[in-house]
């Protein structure tokens, strides 16, 4: 069934209520779909109405990016983007990078090189650096880059931190962060 | 935020038409409208969802330049081959700005939007003529650490906060603009933002109902290119004072300048001052610093960021001394 979302706004059911829309969301491979208020964020959006919960909430405002998801592979802030907006792409949020029977090697480096203390900040972690290594694999400069022109990038702890920078953790877990990102970057969990 | 009916345009000529009604705006990215509706700065009715709008290309031009589509996203632009190499102060630019994740979403179009970070703006319990005009700027005699000390007036000391457009205002670029009815325009990226004067909460010159659909570089100028952003932190915060500067020097002497600062003013701004300090000159530290101080002669200090008016001149020196002698480098 072809649904075209941009053409079913839906009018008030009365004069107070705010205007809804129909939306299919694709996440993790699995289409949902949900009638929302067309002020929902992505990131209420899959908390809230897919019950997807682990991403997170920290700031509401994109300077935090623990609610880092990916989008169409790249990463993203998924508190400063409309749900309604995301239609045909495809959301890949940490539940489906692995499970406890199966985790992403990132996860999985993540607990060895113990990259978390209280977790908030995690998922968006680990998105946020799925995300970053596909950028660098294809060979992206970042603020960090000493010549922007150079076609290929080594991926030093420097670059990690920058390409990084956007991920804030309140419990100053970064370098083991960067160790954790570092050993998968270099093949050591593939 | 307030209530909006959303729709998708795939047609820039009816994305344009179904966005000039009283409340509606346009939205791609959403990284500083969602934010600013967030805290019901901005208050849209209908918003017009230009994204997808098949304005992504980055194109070569006859004349060797590049016209980047509005809907390009800021990370695509800043590691585009063509961009990297060919005007680098752009790609330097780009980087230095936001985070991964904003870089990501946020579009060329959108960037050039994007408005002032400044806290009375954004604190709507706060006197702020660009919210609400006419009832006061609290920032003169607030706490006005990042705020303009160029081009300001007494109804206004914000600053632009985007990096990109200094870059595009020293590589001379201009905006390609589509308004209502179909006709088409271009903007020189200079006439683009507007000072404050008395009307602080009209921020570019674009005319009712007109959407941003590419920039266009001229063929690259000749010289080093460098952008250099000093900042509280080392990531993933605003310029205090930024610098994007073009040199070329033959035989130890200055023979072209482009200048622009960033963080200093209510637009980039483009130091024509600056510029004739260098040209013909030394590519020495003196010439520098006579550039400088000429480039930064009508500066005003509001109480909390004076220290940017030597802040802009050192990292004026700096930049153009680096940018100088890597030119001499390459140059052999």
């Amino acid at each position: 069934m072809q649904l075209k979302t941009e053409e079913r706004p839906r009018p008030p059911a009365t004069p107070d209520q705010p205007p809804t829309m129909l939306a299919r969301l694709r996440v993790n491979g699995a289409d949902n779909f949900v009638e929302l208020d067309t002020r929902t964020t992505l990131l209420d959006a899959l908390r809230e109405h897919l019950h997807l919960t682990g991403t997170k909430k920290g700031c509401d405002h994109g300077q935090c990016a623990a609610c880092t998801v990916l989008v169409n592979g790249r990463r993203i802030n998924a508190c400063l983007s409309l749900a309604v907006m995301h239609e045909g792409d495809e959301i890949v949020t940490i539940e489906g990078l692995g499970s406890p029977e199966a985790l992403h090697p990132l996860q999985a480096a993540f607990v060895a090189c113990d990259g978390f203390q209280c977790g908030y900040c995690t998922a968006g972690q680990i998105c946020s650096a799925v995300g970053m290594l596909a950028e660098a694999k294809a060979d992206w400069p970042s603020h960090a880059t000493a010549d922007v022109s150079a076609p290929t990038i080594a991926l030093t702890d420097a670059e990690i931190r920058e390409r990084m920078s956007g991920n804030i953790c309140r419990c100053a877990a970064y370098p083991n962060i960067v160790a954790a990102i570092r050993e998968v970057a270099e093949g050591g969990r593939a | 935020m307030r209530p909006f009916t959303y729709e998708r345009a795939t047609d820039a000529g009816a994305a344009v038409a179904s966005a000039f009604r009283p409340g509606a705006r346009f939205i791609s990215g959403g990284t500083n409208l969602l934010d600013l509706m967030k805290l019901e700065i901005e208050r849209p009715l209908h918003l017009v969802d230009i994204s997808r709008l098949p304005l992504r290309a980055i194109e070569e031009l006859p004349d060797g330049g590049l016209r980047i589509g509005a809907q390009a996203a800021n990370s695509d632009t800043a590691a585009d081959t063509r961009v990297r190499t060919r005007y680098p102060v752009l790609s330097q630019a780009l980087l230095s700005g936001a985070s991964g994740q904003l870089r990501n979403k946020a579009s060329i179009g959108g960037n050039l939007m994007q408005r002032t970070r400044c806290p009375y703006f954004y604190d709507t319990h706060s006197a702020c003529n660009k919210r609400d005009p006419g009832v006061g700027c609290a920032a003169i005699g607030g706490m006005n650490r990042i705020h303009a000390i160029l081009g300001a007036s007494e109804h206004c000391i914000a600053t632009n906060p985007s990096d990109m457009a200094v870059a595009l205002v020293a590589l001379s670029a201009r905006v390609e603009l589509l308004g209502p009815g179909g006709s088409s325009r271009s903007v020189a990226i200079g006439d683009f933002h507007r000072l404050p004067g008395d009307t602080p909460h009209v921020e570019t010159n674009l005319s009712p109902g007109e959407m941003i659909t590419g920039v266009v570089l001229p063929a690259p100028p000749p010289g080093w290119q460098v952008y250099r952003k000093v900042r509280d932190r080392a990531s993933y915060e605003f310029a205090l004072v930024s610098v994007a500067a073009i040199v070329s020097v033959e035989r130890g002497t200055i023979a072209s300048a482009r200048v622009a600062f960033g963080g200093v003013a209510h637009r980039p701004w483009r130091s024509p001052e600056a510029e004739a300090a260098l040209l013909g000159r030394p590519a020495t530290m003196v010439t520098y610093r006579a550039a400088a101080d000429a480039a930064l002669g009508d500066a005003v200090g509001r109480g909390h960021n004076n220290f940017k008016i030597e802040l802009a001149k050192r990292t004026l020196c700096r930049t153009l001394a680096h940018a100088a002698e890597a030119h001499a480098a390459r140059e052999g």
